[in-house]
């Protein structure tokens, strides 16, 4: 499996002393749909920064497909698309004209960045508006010609930071639907958000930082694996006024509506089974959180709560 | 070098546009202002105050008005797009591509010179109505007006790298320009000075190249043209130099 981003001991100190990566190991292949997760001011949108030459880092190296962002950085950034989560481009301008000058940029001619301009703004539902200012875009057409931009270059790897915030529903799944194709297409994504879901359901890696350091690195359905307790919401059929004798953990939200927290080695079938006994019947059922996000508050207090006893360590031995 | 090159007919084109765009700002003032120069020392005052350097007045002051304003708009033109470019953060376009700074900085400029020479050519269209203009030497006009309008693009460039504010764009036309521009000898010899004066008059570098141009219409300088070309090569060079250092550091433009 080939390598697309190798990054190694990645650090970067601003000039006001803040540390916002504290040394960063991380490898995605290539092809792959990988999440960069992280409270906010973790440092993921650092790392993409330093990914893109926005921002220089103070140590380590970073390799795209091989290229060394410092010793080869034209071949490296011409791997390399980057969808920002703020709309960066021209307001006066025309998505047109953004992404024929993004090409530009590129090395790549205007005849055949027109062909591919036109084909991602089909995709991509922009076509009617190629001509129209970009002030005058909605939000949600601005975060597609992000997106559009960043894929004129036809780039091998392809990021893509909160491509989702903000959008209602319907334009979400279009999102979604696009990412896919384009992985699918072979074009390794690196995708940042704040909807866990959404990392869950589309993503076969899961990178979280916190506090600039790395916390997890691993494959989604590990993770997912890593999951001990769910709290499943169970939609009842009848009314219930109070909760039977059980061998589970049930709360009663209200009259037809009851929580359960279960274990990973816990059969749901036992669950069932008890609640027909008591005659109580199931409509419905899904989970009160992801899967993921039960994990990311863990890992992320867990990483608070490690930091916070480094520090008392620190001082209780300056205090010796 | 092929990339390198699509590059910079990107940023040129994107340059033109943008200034033809808003060509009532950016075009049509400086035609104005300098109309109205013609008109109020030119032909009103100009004709009371007689011959200056043996010419007409107004065919004295043509050359440096029509430098003034090539030098106002190529300063203007790369100081004003690249700052809103860093302001707007579209500047991000470039920076996350292949493009070189070098070839950033020869685009900016080359946008700041073809802003400042459409000026020149309309305002000595437009001179053309007030005074008959001879050329003595189409080589010197050419590269001066050329060469000046590079360096003050550079300049421009530079101002823009480190500016904050739009403030900041307004602060060095304001307070250095603008000053040395009128008291680059673009309405008076300055061998009418007092000699101490004409001394210092000797350290405006404006006054080197509104000679050097106006020698290229008139055939008259205040100032040897060599010393005017060496002063030109120099401050390109050595802002040229500089310019590329503060975007090799990446100053004002990446954390």
């Amino acid at each position: 499996m080939t390598v697309a981003l190798a990054i190694s001991g990645l650090q970067k100190t601003y000039a006001n002393g803040f540390r916002a990566l504290q040394g960063i190991d991380l490898e995605v292949q290539q092809g792959d749909f990988f999440a960069l997760l992280g409270p906010n001011g973790a440092g993921k949108s650092t790392v993409i920064r330093i990914l893109c030459s926005l921002t220089a880092k103070t140590a380590g190296s970073v390799r795209i497909f091989g290229a060394d962002i410092d010793r080869n950085f034209p071949l490296a950034k011409s791997f390399i698309g980057v969808a920002p989560q703020e709309f960066n481009a021209s307001l006066f301008e025309t998505p047109m004209q953004v992404v024929l000058n993004q090409a530009g940029y590129y090395g790549i001619r205007r005849a055949v960045a027109a062909a591919r301009a036109e084909e991602d703004f089909a995709r991509l539902g922009l076509w009617g508006k190629r001509n129209e200012q970009c002030r005058t875009l909605s939000g949600g057409m601005k975060r597609r010609l992000m997106i559009a931009r960043a894929l004129v270059h036809r780039p091998r790897i392809l990021i893509l930071d909160e491509p989702t915030a903000g959008l209602d529903v319907e334009l979400r799944r279009l999102m979604w639907r696009f990412m896919t194709d384009i992985n699918r297409s072979g074009t390794t994504l690196i995708l940042t958000t704040h909807y866990l879901e959404e990392a869950e359901s589309l993503c076969r890696s899961i990178a979280i930082i916190h506090h600039g350091e790395l916390v997890v690195n691993t494959a989604t359905r590990e993770l997912l694996g890593r999951v001990d307790l769910e709290t499943l919401v169970l939609e009842l059929a009848a009314p219930l006024a109070a909760l039977p004798p059980s061998r589970f953990q049930l709360r009663r939200v209200d009259a037809t509506t009851l929580e359960v927290d279960v274990r990973r080695e816990t059969l749901l079938n036992a669950v069932f089974a008890e609640l027909e006994q008591s005659g109580i019947r199931v409509t419905g059922m899904r989970n009160k959180t992801s899967r993921l996000e039960s994990l990311f508050m863990g890992l992320v207090q867990g990483s608070e709560d490690a930091t916070r006893a480094a520090a008392a360590a620190l001082s209780a031995a300056a205090g010796d | 070098m092929r990339v390198q090159l699509i590059a910079l007919a990107t940023i040129v084109r994107k340059e033109v546009t943008r200034f033809l765009r808003i060509w009532t700002q950016a075009l049509v003032p400086a035609v104005i202002t300098t109309t109205l120069y013609f008109v109020i020392f030119g032909n009103l005052i100009g004709r009371r105050i007689g011959e200056m350097g043996g010419f007409p007045y107004i065919d004295f002051i043509v050359p440096g008005l029509i430098l003034m304003s090539v030098i106002t708009a190529s300063y203007a033109n790369v100081s004003s797009s690249f700052f809103s470019a860093k302001f707007q953060d579209f500047i991000e376009e470039i920076l996350v591509s292949p493009t070189t700074n070098l070839v950033i900085i020869v685009g900016y400029v080359t946008g700041g010179v073809a802003r400042g020479l459409c000026v020149g050519v309309l305002v000595t269209l437009v001179s053309l109505l007030f005074t008959e203009l001879r050329v003595h030497n189409f080589m010197v006009l050419a590269s001066t007006v050329f060469l000046t309008a590079v360096l003050f693009s550079l300049a421009g460039m530079i101002n823009a790298i480190y500016a904050r504010t739009f403030d900041d764009i307004a602060l060095a036309p304001t307070f250095i320009l603008t000053p040395l521009t009128y008291l680059g000898g673009v309405f008076y010899s300055i061998r009418l000075l007092p000699d101490f004066w004409q001394g210092v008059s000797l350290a405006n570098p404006i006054l080197y190249m509104i000679n050097a141009f106006r020698y290229g219409f008139l055939g008259v300088s205040d100032i040897s043209l060599w010393s005017s070309y060496a002063l030109i090569f120099g401050a390109i060079i050595f802002l040229a130099w500089f310019c590329l250092y503060l975007l090799n550091r990446g100053h004002g433009i990446r954390t």
